[in-house]
């Protein structure tokens, strides 16, 4: 952004604007006289020239338009033209190119919301959009020069979580020259992929994953191992965050990151009592199953020291729930990852126990990709798989203490109903939500409605958080396989790097603001504040409310809690509002066009 | 209460508070998939619909406006979890203020829209010129 602002200009004067209303090629010009438009806000107070251009996001235009801002010293401009999501930016960063403070620049929505929304009426959509634009000339006139807020970043990253994604994470952060704290609750790292061998796909050994990855770890100068250890604290902003590790010995440490990576992980879901046989000896999960056939180290599989002949297994135990009485809170989600990781320990239980029969108990077989390939492969060395549908669960009942009994009403042969007696019951329980409450109020993270935490946009923003400078990786935000834990790590790693490495960060200055004359500190906008951005100072022997510009938001929650009115939005002051509510409830005549035949 | 005029008589003005992140999107969207909606339905986006003072719904119902709607975040809004409540007070407190004033608190509505709820949103506008009109019948 240039640093040449018409500085000379006097203060006081009447403000002058620039309009420039689009065509859009067609677009907006085929449902909407953007021609009667220009011409109708040009007499509007304040509206130094108004214009209208074919294409205004063109280099063309945008020359034309810096020129003229140069050249007739404008305070502010009006564009209007397609939403905001589209060119907002563009034209915002035009402005401040051409010499203008960036944030006198308003942006009016002529295409979404007038033209294509109204391609019945031409001219009542001409009268909507001169209403539109008078709005955005009335906010206009009443913008002040902001300039961006900016904050230096520390060259360091804390990564908390020692699993699969924090492991990778933080490599991926020492390699590009990022000081790393890495952050483990429990005394070991690796999480769940540390405690499995064979891996689906491919077989890869998750224990000795881990240890090739901690070998490197501890070859590096640049990070540093805290386990059994956990943040206790967090102060400061995006940039330089001042956070507190407690040990498990009770000692504590301070450490200074420029960004924190949280990727603590999931956990799985714990059987209810009873649920699918669940405190019968011979019914057990998915990963206890996996962790016992791997230890077995002769030929044999067997379970309380006596041969298991056949096993069966439950999938979407406590994923993909429905609401009922005995289930009031349901995990709705699937897990993602269990049924590929089931016809993978399936498969390489035939291979090493080809005596072993498998009967596998599913809902609907999510193995995608080339976990296709392993479904495959399970049915070939002979598992049967049986469909059973959500209103017709499986019944467990127990056969002794060795044995148990699932009775099954098997869709894919017409609702046969099927009794299988099986050694061993194996629940295929699916991720839930790590318990990490007082990790999430230290950070302030969102949850989503399933408990994990919030990314800002699910598709184009998925390991950002609202919390400017933390970002969440791995299946601490959805269930995720390991490749997919991995990605989105590495994911964080660049979005992190992107703004330490570059050594400030500049952030909106559209926030709150408080005007001290009129405050009367009573503690309500603190107490509306989720992200404790409010601070009470004394000035001139009166307490008053301050914003703290590094952590507000500019959602603006404070401002109609504000028994004085003395709390607004940068952008949205109540001068503004009610000049384009104003502005918006005329229906006005386009102007006529003049010497036309 | 608006002095219908010109092309505009046959429908009531609106005026719809969007949010730049969640319902504004959503109202794009309507635009873009070619959804018709009233002429008279105006849209002014603010960041997010906990900000939205209730003086401001006044203001608008006595500057010419039929009705309020307020598209809030709902569920979706990024900066506050309990965003829905706080904007439902919010409408609470603007109704007192209309009460007040003499005007039908059925003249301000609320609705979460989502970035994606274009049909919703173009479905709400239909009714709520609907529940206006039978208001000055």
């Amino acid at each position: 952004m240039s640093n040449e602002t018409h500085a000379d200009k006097p203060v006081s004067r009447a403000p002058k604007i620039g309009v420039f209303v689009c065509h859009c090629g067609g677009n907006i010009a085929d449902y909407v006289d953007v021609e009667a438009v220009a011409r109708a806000v040009a007499d509007e107070p304040g509206v130094y020239l108004s214009r209208d251009q074919v294409f205004s996001c063109s280099d063309a235009a945008q020359q034309d338009m810096i020129d003229v801002i140069t050249a007739d010293q404008l305070d502010g401009i009006v564009i209007a033209s397609c939403s905001p999501k589209l060119h907002m930016h563009t034209f915002r960063n035009m402005a401040g190119r051409g010499g203008m403070n960036p944030y006198q620049y308003v942006h009016v929505n002529l295409r979404e919301q007038c033209a294509w929304a109204h391609r019945n009426d031409r001219e009542a959509a001409t009268r909507k959009a001169i209403a539109l634009v008078r709005a955005g000339i009335a906010k206009c006139r009443l913008t002040r020069p902001l300039e961006p807020i900016t904050l230096k970043t520390t060259p360091a990253a804390m990564v908390i979580g020692a699993g699969i994604t924090g492991l990778r994470s933080a490599l991926a952060l020492s390699d590009l020259g990022i000081q790393v704290h890495l952050v483990e609750k429990s005394e070991h790292v690796g999480g769940y992929v540390g405690q499995w061998h064979a891996l689906f796909p491919d077989d890869v050994d998750g224990n000795r994953l881990v240890s090739e990855l901690m070998e490197q770890i501890r070859r590096r100068d640049n990070i540093t191992v805290y386990t059994g250890a956990e943040v206790v604290d967090k102060s400061g902003v995006v940039g330089g965050f001042t956070l507190t590790i407690r040990r498990s010995n009770g000692e504590t440490e301070t450490v200074q990151a420029g960004a924190v990576i949280v990727a603590t992980g999931t956990e799985l879901y714990q059987p209810a009592a009873g649920e699918f046989g669940w405190g019968h000896p011979r019914v057990t999960t998915l990963d206890a199953f996996k962790r016992h056939a791997e230890s077995a180290s002769d030929g044999t599989l067997t379970w309380d020291g006596t041969p298991v002949r056949t096993v069966a297994y439950i999938y979407c135990v406590g994923n993909r729930q429905k609401k009922s009485a005995s289930c009031p809170n349901p995990n709705t989600y699937c897990g993602r990852y269990c049924c590929s990781a089931t016809v993978h320990t399936s498969a390489w239980i035939s291979r090493r126990f080809p005596q072993v029969r498998q009967y596998h108990l599913f809902r609907d077989m999510r193995a995608y990709g080339r976990n296709e390939l392993l479904y495959e492969e399970a049915r070939n060395a002979g598992a049967v798989f049986i469909r059973y549908g959500e209103d017709d669960p499986p019944v467990v009942s127990s056969e002794g203490n060795d044995r148990v009994s699932v009775t099954v009403k098997d869709q894919l042969t017409g609702g046969e109903t099927l009794e299988i007696p099986a050694d061993l019951l194996v629940l295929v329980t699916g991720p839930v939500p790590a318990r990490n409450e007082s990790l999430q109020q230290i950070l302030k993270l969102p949850l989503s409605k399933e408990g994990f935490f919030k990314e800002i946009h699910l598709k184009l923003r998925p390991v950002e958080t609202v919390i400017d400078g933390v970002f969440i990786a791995g299946s601490c935000q959805s269930p995720k396989n390991l490749e997919e834990s991995a990605s989105s790590g590495l994911a964080a790693v660049s979005k992190a790097a992107a703004l330490l490495l570059k050594g400030s960060v500049n952030k909106e200055p559209l926030i709150a603001r408080v005007n001290p004359e009129a405050c009367a500190w009573c503690g309500q906008c603190d107490a509306a504040c989720p992200y404790g951005a409010i601070e009470c100072v004394n000035e001139n022997g009166r307490e008053v409310a301050r914003v703290i510009e590094s952590l507000c938001k500019g959602e603006g929650a404070c401002v109609p809690v504000c028994p004085k009115d003395a709390v607004f939005v940068e952008g949205c002051t109540d001068d503004q509002i009610r000049g384009m509510i104003r502005s918006l409830a005329e229906d006005p005549e386009p102007a006529r066009q003049e010497a036309q035949a | 209460m608006s002095s219908t005029s010109g092309t505009i008589a046959d429908t009531k003005r609106i005026l719809v508070f969007s949010t730049d992140a969640i319902s504004d999107p959503g109202i794009d969207l309507a635009g873009s998939a070619h959804m018709h909606y009233p002429t008279g339905v105006r849209v002014l986006p603010v960041p997010c619909s906990s900000g939205i003072k209730p003086d401001w719904i006044l203001y608008a119902l006595q500057s010419g406006f039929d009705g309020v709607f307020i598209a809030a975040c709902g569920g979706d809004c990024p900066h506050l979890s309990d965003c829905s409540a706080r904007t439902g007070a919010i409408v609470r407190r603007a109704q007192e203020l209309l009460k007040e004033a003499g005007i039908s608190p059925k003249r301000v509505k609320m609705s979460g829209i989502c970035s994606v709820c274009a049909e919703a949103f173009v479905a709400h506008m239909e009714n709520f010129q609907k529940e206006l009109a039978s208001l000055e019948a």
